[in-house]
C-alpha cells in the first residue's frame, strides 16, 4: 500500500495552470482520492462533500483528466463564521492519464459527496496470455 | 568549508528563526497561546467541521461524504455536541471484474471510526437540535434560546 510507488498508469499532479479568474483569487481544495487498478481498468474515488451532481465538471483534455466542482452548503443566510476547517468553496484536481486508458469510455457517478470514476483500459492494453510455441 | 562561517552569527539568529517558525505554525494550525478549554481544534481530523452562527441558531457543517446517514450518531450531552460514526473502506476488489487484488495507487480518503465534539454555547437549546445529510455534508442546527435572541426594545414616550 504505497501511494507514491511508481504509478505508471496514473500520476497525480497538482493543478498547474489556472484557467479561470475565479480560481485565481481563491485557492482550490484538493479532494482526497483513492485510486486502484484491476485488469479491466482504473477506479478513482474522490471525496467531494457539498457538491451537487449538476455542478460537477469532469473534463478530459488529451491525457489530462480534471475534476472541478463548487462546494455549496445550501442557503446563504446571514451566518457569521465561528470556526472553519474548510476555507475554500471550490474543488479542483487533475490527473495525467496514460495512453493505455480509454478516455472515451469514462463512467462517473456521484453519491453522498463521493465521486466514483471508472476508466476502462483500451482493448489492446488489457492483459492477455501469450502462447509459447514449442520448437 | 563554506557553511560553518554562516552558522556563527553574533546574535541568537536561530532562536529568532525558530520563534518565527513557531509563529507560522501557530497561525497555520489555528492554535494560539490562549484557547477555549473545549476548543474544536484538531484541524485535519475527519470529518472537517465548519461552524457558523446567526441570530436564531448555531449551525455546524460536518464534511462527511460517503456515509450512510443512518449510521451517523449525533448526540448532545451536557452541552457538548458529538458526531460519531464509521466510514468503510472502499472495496477495490468488489468493483473489478476479477476477484484478484487490485493495485493501489492512492489511498488518501479517511477510513475507520470517527468522533468529533463541539462544546455548545450557553444559549444553545439542545432539545431542538436538527440534523440533515445532503451531498455528503451533515448540517446540524442548534437553535438559540428565545431569551438570548436579539430583540427590539420599544421606547415609550414619557408623557
Amino acid at each position: 500500500m504505497q501511494p507514491q510507488s511508481n504509478s505508471t498508469a496514473m500520476q497525480t499532479q497538482q493543478p498547474q495552470n489556472v484557467q479561470n479568474a475565479n480560481a485565481r483569487t481563491a485557492p482550490a481544495l484538493l479532494p482526497p482520492v483513492d485510486i486502484f487498478e484491476d485488469a479491466a481498468g482504473i477506479t478513482l474515488l474522490a471525496d467531494l462533500p457539498g457538491v451537487a451532481r449538476e455542478d460537477l465538471a469532469i473534463g478530459v483534455d488529451g491525457r489530462n483528466l480534471t475534476i472541478e466542482a463548487p462546494l455549496k452548503l445550501g442557503e446563504a443566510n446571514s451566518l457569521t463564521p465561528v470556526y472553519a476547517e474548510v476555507r475554500a468553496n471550490h474543488f479542483r484536481r487533475s490527473f495525467e492519464l496514460s495512453g493505455d486508458l480509454d478516455t472515451a469510455k469514462i463512467d462517473a457517478g456521484l453519491r453522498d459527496g463521493v465521486l466514483t470514476l471508472r476508466i476502462p483500459k483500451a482493448e489492446q492494453a488489457k492483459p492477455r496470455r501469450i502462447d509459447v510455441r514449442v520448437e | 568549508m563554506l557553511f560553518p562561517s554562516m552558522l556563527r552569527t553574533s546574535g541568537d539568529w536561530f532562536a529568532d528563526f525558530e520563534q518565527l517558525q513557531d509563529r507560522i505554525d501557530e497561525l497555520l494550525s489555528g492554535r494560539s497561546m490562549t484557547s477555549s478549554i473545549r476548543a474544536v481544534g484538531r484541524a485535519g481530523a475527519f470529518p472537517a467541521l465548519n461552524v457558523g452562527t446567526s441570530a436564531e441558531a448555531l449551525e455546524v457543517y460536518a464534511f462527511a461524504p460517503g456515509i450512510d446517514p443512518k449510521s451517523i450518531d449525533v448526540s448532545v450531552e451536557k452541552g457538548v455536541l458529538a458526531i460519531s460514526g464509521e466510514r468503510a473502506a472502499a472495496n477495490g476488489a468488489a468493483q473489478g471484474t476479477k476477484s484478484d487484488e487490485p493495485n493501489v495507487y492512492a489511498s488518501e480518503r479517511f477510513v475507520g471510526k470517527f468522533r468529533r465534539v463541539i462544546a455548545l454555547p450557553e444559549d444553545a437549546e439542545p432539545a431542538r437540535v436538527e440534523a440533515t445529510y445532503r451531498n455528503g455534508v451533515l448540517k446540524i442546527v442548534v437553535p438559540k434560546r428565545e431569551s438570548s435572541k436579539p430583540r427590539q426594545i420599544q421606547i415609550s414616550s414619557g408623557s
